[in-house]
């Protein structure tokens, strides 16, 4: 519902600016065969976009989790491999990650890595931070007695994790985790520096051939918006179903 | 009382505990044997609840040492497991795991450590269900039980693990009041079933009823230790005189 409200808005936003002289829709009108060609183009980029960020989420969200968990060990150098890890990669900001990864560490392995995977690398790691925060959080809130009962009943480390711990946790962190998916998808349009056919790329390349910036650009805000209302919409039905059977 | 009674199947001998520089337990020396049904009871802070936690190594003792059916209890994982799956213990908050259904509550200490089927971890489970009088709650989940519910499906995980001895630590402080006597009717129905118990409670008429021993402890030490009849008519120290007095007549 919201989110043909929300392109409806849009929609109506675009019509009313095709009717002024500085708009000049013509580029990406799918009525004609340039602006089919055009938006067929822009559209190409949708794949990696989200190729990227899913990937990258799949892994920082691993690694999140790994590295959240010695952050809640009682062994105190176990909590500063967390505490070292949060803070080194929370500091380093994305762009100058997908540089270092791309050009920087192909020198010091040797290895040429592709953008593909240079992207998802400098994406994981950069959120895998955030991940990690969000689970000790997460992992923090639940009762101290959900543990007790779960060792009482014999479980080991890792079972009580697994069937006690993490799938209340996960219930409560679903928003943060939501949020980084989004943010996720913004971020992956930096991937665009290195050469990653992605939707920004994309769209700067049909820039540089058709000189409408406004309307193209104005598109790309439209395929961010409705793969972000997507996964927001996505999150909240998740948080309906798992919330069915979850106190309070 | 049977003749293989006579050796403790819980020995404990001059525990201390410290949390941090306050000491919980002050050498406190304790043999239960097997069948036997011990309450403990005493003002909060006496260290009650810390002596029945660290009998399934919740709580680990600094000093002194705990033997649970011959097994010494270390902080070593091994250890750990073999004493907690001889010793079930049932919470004051009850701690069922919300997430799960009732049944599922039952069957995953089963199946995951005790190794059981999904077939036979149902079937041990419907059977400690009807034994606690809720089989027709397998299927909800925690939140839509009563809290008197709730504590009988808690005593139910217990046993479904088949423990020797049963540990409960302020069952029912947690309850309204109505709901308190379906959950002791369960205790004592197992209590007459033969299980060795200890449990925590100031419910002095079910301890009249249920206990062969009453312990009061009283700032970390066993001050008074005897069969309920002695202790409730009786009791030879003036700190157990006085807590009962404040306890039963009011």
């Amino acid at each position: 519902m919201s989110i043909l409200r929300i392109l409806g808005i849009a929609a109506v936003a675009s019509a009313l600016g095709g009717c002024s002289s500085n708009w000049g829709w013509y580029v990406v009108n799918p009525s004609t065969a340039s602006g089919l060609s055009n938006l067929k183009f822009l559209l190409g980029g949708l794949y990696y976009t989200i190729a990227l960020s899913v990937t990258a989420i799949a892994i920082s969200i691993t690694v999140g989790l790994l590295i959240a968990l010695p952050g809640l060990a009682a062994n105190r150098a176990l909590r500063n491999v967390n505490r070292l890890y949060v803070e080194l990669v929370r500091a380093v900001p994305i762009l100058v990650l997908i540089l270092w990864v791309y050009y920087g560490m192909p020198q010091m392995t040797g290895l040429s890595i592709s953008v593909f995977w240079a992207g998802v690398i400098a994406l994981a790691l950069s959120d895998s931070a955030f991940e990690a925060e969000i689970f000790r959080a997460g992992i923090q809130s639940i009762d101290k007695g959900q543990y007790e009962a779960a060792h009482s009943v014999s479980l080991g480390y890792l079972d009580t994790m697994r069937f006690v711990i993490l799938p209340q946790a996960i219930r409560r962190i679903l928003p943060a985790l939501g949020n980084q998916l989004a943010y996720m998808l913004k971020m992956s349009s930096l991937v665009s520096v290195i050469g990653m056919q992605e939707l920004t790329r994309k769209a700067n390349e049909l820039v540089v051939t058709e000189y409408r910036p406004l309307e193209i650009y104005t598109i790309l805000v439209l395929e961010y918006l409705v793969l972000i209302l997507l996964v927001s919409a996505g999150v909240r039905w998740l948080e309906r179903r798992l919330q069915s059977d979850q106190s309070r | 009382m049977n003749p293989q009674s006579a050796t403790p199947i819980i020995e404990i001998s001059d525990v201390c505990i410290f949390f941090g520089e306050f000491q919980a337990l002050k050498d406190v020396s304790l043999d239960i044997n097997l069948g036997e049904r011990t309450v403990i009871c005493g003002p909060s802070g006496s260290g009650k609840s810390t002596l029945i936690r660290c009998i399934n190594g919740l709580e680990m003792h600094d000093s002194g040492s705990i033997k649970v059916d011959g097994e010494l209890l270390t902080s070593s994982r091994s250890s750990l497991r073999s004493v907690r799956s001889k010793a079930g213990m049932v919470f004051q908050q009850f701690n069922l795991f919300p997430h799960l259904t009732v049944l599922d509550n039952l069957t995953l200490g089963p199946i995951r450590s005790r190794g059981l089927s999904q077939k036979e971890a149902r079937d041990i489970a419907m059977h400690y269900l009807e034994r606690v009088r809720i089989p027709e709650q397998s299927s909800k989940y925690p939140r839509q039980l009563s809290g008197g519910q709730q504590q009988r499906v808690a005593i139910a995980r217990s046993l479904c693990m088949e423990p020797k001895i049963m540990l409960f630590d302020e069952p029912t402080s947690a309850l309204d009041p109505e709901m308190i006597s379906e959950v002791l009717d369960v205790i004592v129905e197992l209590a007459n079933s033969g299980m060795t118990m200890i449990c925590v409670t100031h419910e002095m008429g079910f301890a009249r009823k249920v206990a062969d021993k009453m312990v009061f402890m009283d700032f970390g030490e066993i001050v008074e230790m005897s069969p309920p009849k002695k202790f409730f008519e009786n009791p030879n120290s003036e700190r157990c005189q006085d807590f009962l007095q404040k306890i039963l007549h009011h």
